[in-house]
């Protein structure tokens, strides 16, 4: 950091991270931005209170999640996208490194390895490709002509390949499409040429039959075939599906009222905390409820799109652009598959789901987010 | 890469990003009113439908174990059924704080240490909301009633009635069966969730953990209307659980029992075969326990002792001890030496009790001091044991013609019986000398190995299959324990020997029995049948003297295990019989005569194994004229 000497002077004491004479004004962060986190955070713990049956416990625990994220954002804001853009190979090739050594050491759940342990403290490798990949393509990309020839698209293909591909085999699913669309959002917003998409289309026709029949655990197929007849397993995944579309639906228009609803009060729901929050949001709240919670998500989509297209540099606008399309995509997946349109894939509800992970892994995104929002105030 | 960065174009970079960008906004709010749409549907159009469903939720789905398969011995007689049993559970849900509640059950019906482990282990998993949670299995009448009368001021608490297996035979079949006992936190993990839904135990050892799928049949479900305390109010809709299919087995209970009496205070194993199918009629492991007390889940002091005891009741010697096989292995490199064509049936030896290898000081000595004298055939050095003469033929035929034998009649390899553990043996060779000890091959390992001593180790499921094989002349089957089909299927192999061998081998077996110089003689008294067998002795080495146990009991336990392998009827076998007695000393004093009453059994119970036309004079000139032939 540069030690300013042209910035107007502030009542000083506001913050003693870059050391005294410190400004308010030298923090790198999006007002805007941090101010619908907030309220979308603040939003999450008060429908959290109600869907882990009023435990205190549990709002504490993920308020401290929020802390951490949010030291995590603000420091990430602080980071110059040039130097991201310089070192993203290495998040990529650590995050790579990390997803070889769960195959071979990892601790699992259910037949699943996904679980790296260290020293007592558990973590998902996957997480951190959610975000590397993003970057490393968005680093490789902007450096080239775009859009981009055949010989980079190939490359870019192989680079988003890779850690979706190790990930299928511990085995997660759901986690490796979310990585894989990642990257991809980056290779289309770098003006992936019309004819790769079609012919991307055409693959995928071929591929996903022979998935179905070779790709796929029979645990996984069974979780597709329970999103078109949740009867059929009314003992496993199918009563997840059953109990939420009742709570989803007996909520109405206005909703029974915080607290107040049956479904997730008497415990029909499962996973009433985490991945079927919005269950008991739609069920107590009601279409207003659901409608304004999409309304304050797209109102941050919308802050993030701006920082896209205000960015300085082609990185910056590719990594803004794709963070954000991924954000929608999670809000999109658990959304739609609480209400029952998708297969039930582990997909939190970003900021509003129980779990630390999630949060600091979102955090750390939109961080990247704002230090590509102040791109200008550096170069300036 | 210099390429690259020359031929970019800034602007029209920005404007293909941004119709891009533009393009995927687009995208996102279709979806978005996708998402919107279909959150407008359920809570709007389906409003009322879903609204009443909820307002009834009071509508539960309860899993319905399905009957666990029954297993029947080949006579129809149950081993293994299912009682109902009265158990407390408890709903989590309904009943406020748990630990007072535990307490206060503890005072009423008692609830022991590991009852309340296992419960709050329980409960830390994942269960549907309202699963009764259990805590205690099987009350008695009158703690039912204790609970009946306090019911009022528990809530929460359920005593359900579900079924418990139940093995009537108890002790003569848990080696067999194995047993049933609660689901723990490893099983939890690799059990299909909605498969066991409602059931609380699955088979851990035995038949029981083998077929656990056949037995255990598929969960099915019913919906119940409960009211605002979630007491089941009415069942609304069920279907049915396919219930677990039956085992019916090749065994016969009544031998199965017969082989306990006769083990009765002693270690060993007694396994008999069915020639015909390879169908296990008895296997037994001595000292046993009685199954029924895992079912429940056993307390962990019994557990202890059980597991503890110097006598090792928990663990399976049929499948799982492993014994030298002793002189049991004569017959069968005999045959092997006759086939590989070292020696002919008249060939004889010169024996001064002992044995040496050309160039060796070292003397193999005979069981017998002295030796068994001069002319010893083939013949006799079967119905005698003489070691002297295999030594002799052992280290002529080299070991790689003693393993390929052994290695035919199933020695040195799983039998392949339905059980879930079972250990290879030894059938040593030069290979397996140096892949397991790193060591070549000495001719001294030879002389051991042609007495079935050295590395040599079986166990008595082996053996019995060994002598199966014998008995058929080479049919080779793997043996069963559950009857699938009802026709006799075809040997899967056939070990080739002239019929020449076959018969001189046979004899020299039913010598061992019938002979008056046979190691087995003491047996044939009265019988109206031919036995052929073959005694065995077992060193016992490597057995730690544990300062403990008082000098007497040490002296016991070193002495040498007693085995014993035949068949019956020598003209038309249908029976192959492997005792081992543990510190038995002589083969022929303790484990002769479990083989013979087990046949008797046998041949009692099923007298068509007999033949039509073998009366009583017949066999005793037989008898007669085999005497005259090993006199002379």
């Amino acid at each position: 950091m540069r030690q300013g000497d042209f910035v107007r002077q502030m009542d000083s004491g506001s913050s003693a991270i870059y050391g005294a004479p410190s400004q308010w004004h030298k923090i790198h962060m999006d007002l805007p931005l941090l101010l619908l986190l907030m309220i979308l955070a603040g939003t999450g713990l008060f429908v959290l209170y109600s869907a882990s049956g009023q435990s205190a416990h549990y709002v504490n625990r993920q308020l401290s999640y929020y802390g951490v994220g949010l030291l995590v954002m603000l420091v990430t804001a602080q980071v110059p996208p040039r130097f991201l853009e310089r070192w993203a190979v290495i998040p990529y090739v650590g995050g790579v490194a990390l997803l070889v050594s769960v195959l071979l050491f990892g601790v699992g759940a259910k037949g699943a390895q996904r679980w790296l342990e260290l020293g007592g403290f558990r973590f998902q490798p996957s997480e951190i490709l959610k975000i590397a990949v993003p970057l490393m393509l968005a680093s490789y990309l902007a450096r080239r002509a775009l859009p981009p020839n055949f010989k980079h698209v190939f490359l870019s293909l192989i680079f988003i390949a890779i850690p979706p591909f190790l990930v299928v085999l511990q085995p997660d699913l759901g986690t490796a499409i979310l990585i894989g669309i990642a990257g991809f959002f980056v290779l289309f917003l770098a003006g992936l040429p019309k004819r790769y998409l079609g012919f991307a289309l055409l693959a995928a026709i071929v591929v996903l039959p022979l998935m179905w029949f070779y790709g796929l655990r029979d645990y996984q197929r069974q979780r597709i075939l329970t999103m078109f007849d949740p009867e059929a397993d009314k003992l496993g995944a199918g009563w997840n599906i059953i109990q939420s579309t009742i709570a989803i639906g007996s909520g109405g228009v206005h909703g029974k009222g915080w607290m107040q609803g049956t479904q997730s009060q008497l415990n029909f729901l499962p996973e009433s905390h985490t991945d079927f929050i919005i269950a008991v949001l739609a069920e107590e709240f009601g279409l207003i409820g659901v409608l304004l919670l999409m309304g304050l998500f797209l109102l941050i989509i919308f802050r993030c799109v701006m920082i896209s297209f205000r960015a300085q540099s082609m990185f910056g606008r590719l990594l803004a652009g794709s963070l954000t399309l991924t954000f929608f995509v999670y809000i999109f997946v658990n959304m739609g598959m609480v209400s029952g349109i998708l297969p039930v894939v582990g997909v939190p509800l970003p900021f509003m789901s129980y779990g630390g992970t999630s949060i600091v892994t979102l955090m750390l995104g939109f961080g990247m987010l704002m230090s590509v929002s102040t791109e200008k105030k550096r170069s300036g | 890469m210099n390429n690259d960065r020359a031929l970019k174009n800034p602007q029209l970079e920005f404007r293909l990003f941004m119709a891009r960008l533009l393009f995927a906004i687009l995208v996102v709010i279709v979806m978005s009113g996708v998402l919107i749409g279909r959150y407008y549907y359920l809570q709007v159009v389906r409003y009322d439908g879903l609204k009443t469903l909820s307002d009834s939720n009071r509508v539960l789905i309860q899993p319905v174990p399905p009957t666990r398969g029954l297993i029947y011995d080949r006579n129809g007689v149950l081993l293994a059924d299912n009682r109902s049993s009265f158990n407390l559970s408890i709903v989590v849900e309904r009943a406020g704080e748990i630990e007072p509640l535990i307490t206060e059950l503890e005072d009423l019906v008692g609830v022991s240490k590991s009852e309340k482990k296992r419960f709050y282990k329980q409960l830390e998993r994942r269960r549907r909301p309202y699963e009764p949670v259990p805590l205690r299995l099987d009350l008695s009448e009158k703690e039912q009633g204790i609970l009946a009368v306090h019911e009022y001021h528990l809530p929460g608490v359920e005593v359900t009635v579900q079924l418990l297996r139940n093995y009537p035979l108890g002790s003569d079949t848990a080696h067999v069966l194995g047993y049933v006992g609660r689901i723990n936190d490893r099983e939890v993990q690799e059990l299909d969730p909605v498969r066991y839904s409602g059931t609380l135990v699955t088979g851990k050892t035995g038949l029981e953990k083998f077929y656990e799928d056949e037995l255990l049949g598929n969960v099915g479900y019913q919906t119940v209307e409960t009211n605002a305390r979630g007491r089941v109010m009415q069942k609304l809709e069920r279907t049915d659980p396919v219930e677990g299919s039956d085992l019916h087995l090749y065994l016969d209970s009544r031998l199965q029992h017969l082989a306990y009496e006769t083990l009765e205070g002693e270690r060993g194993a007694v396994v008999a075969i069915e020639i015909d199918t390879g169908g296990v009629l008895a296997m037994a492991s001595a000292p046993t326990f009685d199954a029924n007390k895992f079912v429940t889940g056993i307390s962990f002091e019994h557990y202890d002792e059980l597991l503890n005891s110097l006598d090792r009741p928990l663990f399976d010697r049929v499948l799982q001890g492993q014994y030298p096989p002793g002189s049991t292995v004569k017959p069968l490199y005999g045959l092997a030496a006759l086939e590989s064509g070292v020696i002919s049936q008249s060939y004889h030896i010169y024996d001064p009790g002992f044995y040496q290898l050309k160039n060796e000081e070292r003397k193999f000595r005979d069981w017998k001091k002295g030796g068994h004298g001069s002319k010893i055939s083939l013949y006799d050095a079967i119905v005698q044991s003489c070691d002297t003469f295999f030594y002799d033929v052992g280290v002529k035929m080299t070991i790689d013609t003693l393993s390929e034998y052994g290695s035919r009649f199933g020695l040195g390899e799983k039998t392949g019986l339905d059980m879930p553990i079972e250990r290879a043996g030894i059938m040593p060779s030069r290979a397996w000398k140096r892949g397991a000890r790193g060591l070549a091959w000495y001719p001294g390992d030879t002389v051991n190995t042609s007495i079935g001593q050295g590395f040599s180790l079986t166990t008595p499921m082996q053996l019995a299959v060994a002598t199966a094989r014998m008995a058929s002349r080479g049919d080779v089957r793997v043996p069963q324990l559950v009857r699938k089909q009802h026709t006799i299927m075809p040997p899967t192999k056939v070990i080739q020997a002239s019929d020449r061998n076959w018969n001189f081998v046979h004899e020299a077996m039913q010598g061992v029995v019938h002979n008056i110089r046979g190691t087995a003689k003491g047996i044939n008294k009265g019988l109206n049948y031919h036995i052929a067998g073959k005694t065995g002795t077992a060193q016992v080495i490597g057995i730690k003297q544990d300062e403990e146990y008082d000098a007497e009991l040490v002296a016991k336990r070193n002495r040498d295990h007693a085995l014993f392998i035949a068949f019956a009827p020598v003209e038309d076998p249908k029976i192959a019989v492997a005792v081992i007695v543990e510190n038995g000393e002589h083969g022929s004093s303790t484990a002769a005569p479990v083989a013979r009453k087990i046949i008797d059994a046998y041949m009692n119970y099923y007298p068509g194994a007999l033949g039509e036309d073998k009366g009583e004079d017949v066999i005793g000139a037989e008898v007669q004229k085999n005497v005259g032939a090993g006199a002379g």
